[in-house]
């Protein structure tokens, strides 16, 4: 099978790692992962922020690195939402504001195959245990886009059960957004890490080492306010877990 | 009292002036540590019980689709169905005026009362009469409002703002509300007793004392209503405490004030609304009250029914395709209580009768995005969609926040008054319109980008603990990330041309 | 032009008519949803009324018909009920037994009348098992809408099974909306101070609830106004 990722801006930048750990685990599972480099931003940003018209060259491009691919995977569920959700709602906007129906068609044809990480293993490989090792404590933080955007439901907690090693805590308040928000992060900075520290403060609660999310955006804000608070506990992507073997643990 | 509800260029309600934008009205809130402790308790509290009387229900799904549907029926007709509800109301002997906006409301209410000889008018809880600001106008031609929901009595005792539409004084705790009565009751009518304690049962029995020399010789009470049936002209008023049932019932005169979105077209209608609205609102099978009343009925109730249909934005609102959906709103606040910024934030900081998400979309559609405050709610929210799944009307509360959030950056079409006007971008969004279109272009031209994420890698030692500037709202509060070695891109690259020439294991190494 | 050619004109070109979806024509409204949760039989119907009322803190108490006099003297008594309000049509042999001076739902009487009055004994229009709700809707024994407000005693008296529906669609279906509707579920109750339910604001305070078992349906009683 061949899977073409989608790796996303913000783990491109700031967040490789992720995206290592995507296609170590992709391929460790027998797929051909390819990376198509026109890829960028899905536009989310700009789309949030209400710069719609901004996140339209945005949506082209996206369409056109995947076109042809039959499975796109990425680990980002507000990615997902975005192409699922957000580009078919685009496209008929611009059809309708009279920009043509070229948008919406590359939408229609793109959003049907778009998976979320957890979303691409459990039902098109049809995996839960991927055969990874990690010795630490873990509560997961089912961050708002896949939780009630995409409904990924348990499939990321029936992932996370099934690791070698791994003990799983309930975190408390788990469906709560922890406050990033893209902009709202910056925009209403106080809520926004009001959020983030009772979140933070939850997972401690859990009795975990480790918060495990779906979202690189959500964690490098939970993150942040971890390490200003000086807490133990780390952030950590899904698919770097999932990675993580004992032949090549993750540090 | 403070007034409200003064005019203003950009709409029939304006906020109030010098109504702060809504962070910074929330940085007060979330740093307060009792208001936080309040609205903590009450939110989380009323948001499990919620959640269980809707578990009960196996076709809660289904019941959602069919509020949804009859509201959007209506709202596709309600010109239709108003002009039936007036016939019907009108037949049953009942009473029917039109208002455009809140100042004509408060003139037809204040001469329906003068009409009567009375000075002083005893209210139901309601919000329709919040919005149009009906007890300052009252005052101000020399009419007493007695609100007399108990939630409403601690806000108007205390000359606040309410700050939960189901609960409004949610933001006050017992030990507060004790001192409140004990202080102010004794100005406008029985005082408290002496030594009283701050047991909710103790302060609830201060209330109805309080209050029952009011109702028993009341000549004119002021409610809302929560439906109105155009097929029989039937209103319909949910409670609790019995308040609503005393000023329905007891005074000559009833006088109700209902935004025209409140109106069902048949009596059957209700039976998917008394099903969602007390599971979604007081997390209970039943309210204990549901009062359901036709025009006038000989000998029961007042001799004398005024029904005033308000418009006030509605009208406004309808013509939007994308934000009319918020008047399918039943007022349950449901919305509220799973608000994870409202839980931080407070009702106060939505500078509006209608805070939390409904606010967020309703308050910017009824009153224009003119002031800072309306046209900071729409960004007011993570889009965390947990609003939009507990609605029960489904309003897709999200999608008109993203829409308002269009209108105030890029600016659009938008209706004001009853005329299309054209809405500026908003001024204050000038430097993020740059930063957005700047960086579009970055991630629109892959070269560029990865020209800049490799400058990222470059300056990673450079990370500074505080960033100056707009940066800093990040920087407060939490520490930056570290930039990465090399982007994923690099990494994808280095190690395609590694698969081209003799693989070595180690170098594939992790940036 | 009046208001109200103003606000109907504005709609009218709020062009909201116009929305109805891609093939034009307006769907349907889906009423699909459940007209009543779940099979009961009438006794368990009656049974879940009783637990519902329970649980909303009314005092539930079952009694055949013809103990309803005994039934409703010992909680008058209980209570040191001395003044209590009958409405019209309340059956005489109801109140036979108690020894409480009756008062009766007069027009011309005042609210401060209604309020020095002890209790008030009702029947109901029906009562809804799945909510454990009453409706009054001011027939026969059930009087005015102000009686089962103002004193601070209510007793009603729901006969079982002939005025028990299982679901609201179904007391929809019973109900005339040209009357007016009381729905009663348990005593008044406020949460607005802390979320704590307090029992007893406005409205009484105490409400009685006797499931009084008739031996044969009754014909339905015509409704006439009091």
């Amino acid at each position: 099978m061949r899977a073409a990722l989608f790796v996303t801006c913000v783990n491109d930048a700031l967040h490789p790692r992720t995206g290592v750990a995507a296609v170590r685990l992709l391929e460790r599972l027998g797929v051909e992962v390819d990376f198509p480099a026109a890829q960028s931003c899905c536009g989310q940003p700009q789309y949030n922020t209400g710069h719609r018209r901004e996140a339209e060259p945005l949506l082209r491009r996206t369409a056109e690195a995947f076109a042809g691919h039959r499975y796109v995977v990425t680990p980002s569920g507000s990615c997902t939402a975005m192409v699922r959700g957000h580009y078919p709602r685009i496209g008929r906007l611009a059809r309708q504001e009279g920009r043509g129906g070229r948008l919406e068609a590359y939408a229609e044809d793109l959003a049907p195959r778009v998976y979320e990480l957890s979303e691409f293993l459990v039902d098109v490989l049809g995996v839960t245990d991927v055969g990874a090792y990690y010795p630490h404590t873990v509560a997961y933080h089912p961050s708002c886009h896949g939780l009630r955007g995409l409904g990924l439901g348990e499939r990321p907690r029936r992932l996370l059960a099934a690791v070698k090693g791994l003990e799983l805590v309930e975190l408390p308040g788990a469906e709560e957004c922890c406050g990033f928000g893209g902009t709202f992060a910056v925009k209403n900075p106080d809520v926004s890490a009001a959020m983030g520290a009772d979140k933070a403060a939850a997972a401690a609660a859990a009795g975990a080492g480790v918060l495990c999310g779906g979202d690189t955006s959500c964690l490098v804000h939970l993150d942040g306010i971890l390490r200003r608070t000086g807490s133990p506990v780390r952030t950590v992507h899904l698919a770097e877990i999932l990675a993580s073997t004992e032949e090549e643990p993750l540090v | 009292m403070t007034t409200r509800g003064t005019q203003a260029a950009d709409g029939p309600q304006a906020a109030l002036p010098g109504t702060p934008a809504f962070p910074e009205a929330a940085r007060r809130a979330v740093h307060d540590p009792v208001l936080r402790a309040n609205l903590r308790h009450a939110t989380h509290t009323i948001r499990g019980r919620r959640a269980r009387a809707v578990a009960e229900l196996a076709d809660w799904d289904r019941l959602r689709a069919a509020g949804k549907a009859i509201k959007d029926h209506t709202l596709r007709h309600l010109d239709r169905y108003l002009v039936q509800l007036e016939e019907s109301v009108t037949a049953a002997g009942g009473t029917v005026h039109w208002a455009v906006d809140a100042a004509e409301a408060c003139r037809i209410v204040t001469r329906l009362v003068q009409a009567t000889g009375e000075r002083e008018v005893v209210k139901v809880k309601s919000m329709a009469t919040q919005e149009i600001s009906l007890n300052e106008a009252l005052e101000e031609a020399g009419i007493a409002a007695y609100e007399t929901d108990l939630a409403e009595l601690i806000v108007q005792l205390g000359h606040d703002r309410p700050s939960h539409i189901l609960v409004p004084a949610i933001h006050r705790n017992r030990g507060e509300i004790r001192d409140l009565f004990a202080r102010e009751m004794g100005r406008w009518g029985r005082p408290a007793p002496d030594g009283l304690g701050d047991d909710p049962r103790e302060l609830a029995e201060a209330a109805r004392r309080h209050l029952r020399e009011k109702f028993l010789r009341a000549g004119v009470a002021v409610s809302g209503a929560n439906f109105m049936v155009a097929e029989t002209g039937t209103l319909v008023v949910f409670e609790s405490e019995g308040n609503g049932r005393m000023c329905l019932t007891l005074p000559e005169t009833l006088i109700s004030v209902v935004g025209i979105e409140k109106v069902v077209p048949t009596f059957r209608d209700l039976e998917v609304f008394l099903q969602t609205l007390p599971r979604s609102s007081t997390a209970e099978r039943m309210n204990p009250y549901t009062t359901m009343w036709t025009g006038t009925a000989g000998g029961d109730g007042p001799s004398a029914f005024h029904l005033v249909l308000l418009d006030n934005g509605r009208t406004d609102t309808l013509a939007d395709a994308v934000g009319r959906q918020a008047l399918r709103c039943i007022r349950c606040s449901a919305c509220l209580n799973v608000c994870p910024v409202y839980e931080r934030a407070g009702g106060h900081a939505y500078g509006s009768v209608y805070p939390g998400p409904i606010g967020a979309v309703l308050s910017p559609q009824l009153r224009g995005t003119g002031s800072p405050v309306d046209a900071s709610l729409p960004f007011a929210s993570t889009l965390c969609g947990a609003c939009e799944e507990v609605c029960p009307v489904a309003i897709d509360i999200p999608e008109i926040l993203v829409h308002l959030r269009e209108r105030i950056v890029q600016g659009g079409p938008a209706t004001r008054e009853g005329v299309r006007v054209r809405i500026r971008p908003a001024r204050g969004h000038a430097a993020e319109r740059a930063a957005l279109r700047a960086a579009r272009l970055l991630l629109d031209h892959p070269g560029a980008l990865r020209a800049g994420e490799r400058l990222l890698a470059r300056a990673r030692r450079l990370r500074p603990r505080r960033l100056p500037g707009p940066g800093r709202a990040w920087t407060d509060s939490r520490d930056l990330p570290e930039p990465p070695e090399q982007p994923f891109r690099d990494w994808w690259a280095q190690r395609e041309r590694q698969d081209r020439t003799p693989r070595r294991q180690d170098q594939a190494g992790t940036p | 032009m009046t208001s109200r050619d103003v606000i109907l004109a504005r709609i009218r070109r709020a062009g909201a008519a116009g929305a109805t979806g891609p093939t034009g024509a307006e769907a349907p409204i889906p009423r699909d949803y459940l007209r009543v949760h779940g099979e009961r039989t009438p006794a368990e119907s009656a049974d879940l009324l009783a637990a519902n009322l329970a649980e909303y803190r009314a005092h539930v108490h079952r009694t055949a018909d013809d103990g309803l006099p005994a039934l409703l003297a010992r909680l008058l008594a209980r209570r040191g009920t001395r003044t209590v309000l009958v409405p019209a049509g309340l059956p005489l042999y109801w109140l036979a037994d108690a020894a409480a001076t009756h008062v009766p739902d007069r027009a011309a009487a005042t609210p401060y009348e209604f309020d020095a009055v002890d209790s008030v004994v009702t029947g109901c229009a029906l009562a809804v098992a799945e909510t454990g709700t009453l409706v009054l809707d001011g027939g026969p024994a059930q009087g005015r809408r102000r009686i089962t407000l103002i004193p601070d005693h209510h007793v009603c008296v729901v006969r079982v099974p002939d005025q028990v529906v299982d679901s609201v669609p179904q007391a929809l279906e019973r109900l005339d909306p040209t009357r007016p509707l009381t729905w009663i579920s348990g005593p008044s109750a406020t949460s607005d101070i802390e979320l704590d339910r307090v029992e007893g604001v406005h409205g009484p305070r105490t409400l009685d609830v006797i499931l009084a078992t008739t031996p044969t349906p009754p014909t339905a009683a015509p409704h006439t106004q009091p």
